[in-house]
């Protein structure tokens, strides 16, 4: 900081020509352009285009001649009763998924591995990225074989010995399946980033506590707990828009199945309808508006994140400019 | 935190209570290690070793390309996704970091909203980008999307990477008329080493394990990656052929692992910086 703050005054040429001038603007177009060019055509056009795709009734049909319907689709979604069942899906989905393991198992797992002897801890946090890392078409295959028929799948092996009639857990408890699954790679997000947050208290507190007599427990519950408030409110926030959007996992293991869209949620619906030739026709007009309603959750969301955490303080001026 | 609570029975029962907790994972990955060379697995014991599962090294597919093909493909489009999107990151993050110019508020902004937005639910509208550039059902074109979604992230970690380097080396090279583009190439770059090794790590992990994007935006056989034929491996082979899908798996994970335990250190360093925001 201070040694930007030190030649600040080195601004030089203040005659300078117009091409030194013309080169202010083009140094950085050119650093940024190539990135800038990505963003803009599938980040930014894609948000203006899903919105407006969404007002067309564009579909495998229609492709040459693409009438705009207005609210028609979003009229549609509202009417149909498939609809309520997938809100509610979402819901489940996000809901459990979140408390039980995006922040609850990444709560734990990070309260855990920062209480027992580093070595150890480190190890138990690098072995939860696995999962993220690992390909999610092999964790699909996994979670397949791990909850399938007897006498192949690992469930039924374990619940055997309790006298549980082997089944194929798939689609017994989808939810359940679903749930599992996605918690386990969500779960270390919030595991690192509580890790930190929970490192970053100063040990004093930590030893004054220790020094009143409380007990671990205790010691979690007054201590580490209240000053970790707000990392908490960051993964919940952030987790949430994740899953809302999310549905790779889904695709791979239930595909919204078994039965009738016993597990779909909102963004697998809007890639069906769009994307899949699984419901005859590809409507890109339904799906768009499906998705457009996610895309405005989202933006409005990010937006609200970037005010309420401070990201602003991060965007902060270069404190120096040579030209 | 470096105070370790309570007595050493504690601790005991607390690394006791953790692994109980990586069981189902750990019996997993065991598995797909073990079912790759097993005739047969029942749970997690297997019975009769075999190599005959890998046949498909030799002898591919039955109606799909044949798996180098596929292993190239996978290969290409994870190299070419990590060179553009350190090479662009890094100019951009580079620019982020060091210039004032015109909108460079908007874009840092812009950036960091993008880190929180699920691209995914713009899959839709960059299917019909695709369609419109002639670039749908091409490998380049999914490049260049898997590109560009990873890009608010990389920009965002290399101008944390770039702030951290102290202004003194590249003032002097500039004062000595040095271009700002070879400040940036022969000063900066090679101070910001572990960022780009960490970023190309991170990139490469993930467009090598990429499924989404290549499964809808390309159709036709030639553009194959390894996720698509797994994917549709499970399709043909549901609870049939466990040794023939792990085995393919464990192909496919094959640098995944390798990846992952060599680079450990920087994969939690990556999570942890680019997810928070924060310098690494």
């Amino acid at each position: 900081m201070t040694q930007q703050t030190v030649t600040a005054q080195v601004t030089p040429h203040m005659d300078v020509s117009w091409r030194a001038r013309l080169r202010r603007f083009t140094t950085p177009a050119f650093f940024t352009g190539p990135a800038f060019v990505l963003v803009f055509l599938f980040f930014f056009l894609p948000v203006i285009l899903t919105i407006l795709i969404s007002l067309t009734d564009m579909s495998v049909a229609t492709i040459s001649d693409i009438k705009f319907v207005g609210l028609k689709n979003y009229i549609r979604i509202w009417r149909s009763r498939t609809t309520w069942k997938i809100l509610r899906n979402t819901f489940i989905y996000v809901g459990f998924t979140l408390t039980f393991f995006n922040v609850g198992l990444a709560l734990v797992l990070a309260l855990i591995t920062t209480h027992i002897p580093d070595r150890w801890g480190t190890a138990f946090r690098t072995f939860w990225l696995l999962p993220r890392i690992t390909p999610s078409v092999i964790y699909a295959i996994m979670w397949t074989w791990f909850t399938a028929d007897a006498p192949y799948g690992i469930v039924n092996q374990f619940l055997q010995i309790f006298g549980v009639e082997p089944r194929n857990w798939m689609s017994a408890q989808p939810w359940l399946v679903v749930i599992a699954a996605n918690g386990f790679v969500g779960a270390s997000f919030g595991m690192i980033i509580f890790t930190s947050a929970i490192r970053s208290i100063p040990v004093d507190f930590l030893r004054a506590a220790l020094v009143d007599g409380a007990s671990t427990w205790q010691r979690i519950r007054y201590v580490i707990l209240p000053m970790i408030r707000w990392p908490i409110l960051f993964v919940v926030s952030y987790q949430t828009l994740s899953l809302l959007a999310s549905f790779e996992y889904i695709l791979l293991l239930t595909d919204g199945g078994p039965g009738f869209y016993t597990t779909e949620v909102w963004s697998l619906h809007a890639y069906h309808r769009a994307l899949s030739n699984y419901f005859g026709n590809v409507q890109f007009g339904y799906g768009a508006a499906l998705a457009a309603i996610l895309v405005v959750i989202g933006v409005i969301a990010s937006v609200i994140y970037l005010r309420v955490f401070r990201f602003n303080e991060m965007v902060a001026e270069p404190k120096i400019e040579v030209i | 935190m470096t105070e370790h609570a309570g007595s050493r029975w504690i601790q005991v029962f607390l690394i006791i209570l953790v692994a109980l907790l990586c069981v189902p994972l750990v019996v997993m990955y065991i598995w797909l290690l073990e079912a790759a060379f097993a005739k047969q697995t029942y749970g997690i014991v297997p019975s009769g070793f075999t190599l005959s599962n890998w046949r498909f090294l030799w002898e591919g597919f039955k109606n799909m390309p044949s798996i180098w093909r596929i292993t190239f493909n996978t290969l290409v489009f994870a190299a070419i996704v990590t060179v553009a999107e350190v090479f662009f990151a890094s100019l951009t993050g580079y620019a982020l970091s060091r210039m004032k110019f015109p909108g460079r508020r908007i874009f840092l902004s812009f950036t960091l909203v993008l880190h929180a937005f699920p691209a995914v639910t713009l899959l839709i509208a960059i299917f019909y980008v695709l369609l419109v550039m002639g670039l749908y059902d091409t490998l380049l074109g999914v490049i260049l999307v898997k590109a560009a979604l990873e890009l608010p992230l990389g920009v965002w970690i290399m101008k944390g990477f770039f702030d951290g380097i102290s202004w003194d080396m590249e003032m002097s090279a500039l004062v000595d008329g040095c271009s700002r583009f070879r400040a940036w190439w022969e000063v900066l770059i090679p101070n910001i080493r572990p960022g780009i090794a960490a970023l190309s790590i991170f990139s490469f992990l993930s467009g090598w394990s990429e499924f989404l994007l290549p499964y809808i935006f390309t159709s036709s056989f030639e553009n194959f990656t390894l996720s698509v034929m797994l994917r549709r491996l499970i399709g043909d082979f549901r609870f049939v052929d466990y040794g023939l899908l792990t085995a393919a798996g464990l192909y496919y994970m094959l640098p995944v692992l390798i990846f992952f335990i060599f680079t450990q250190e920087y994969l939690l360093n990556i999570y942890a910086g680019g997810t928070k925001g924060t310098q690494i």
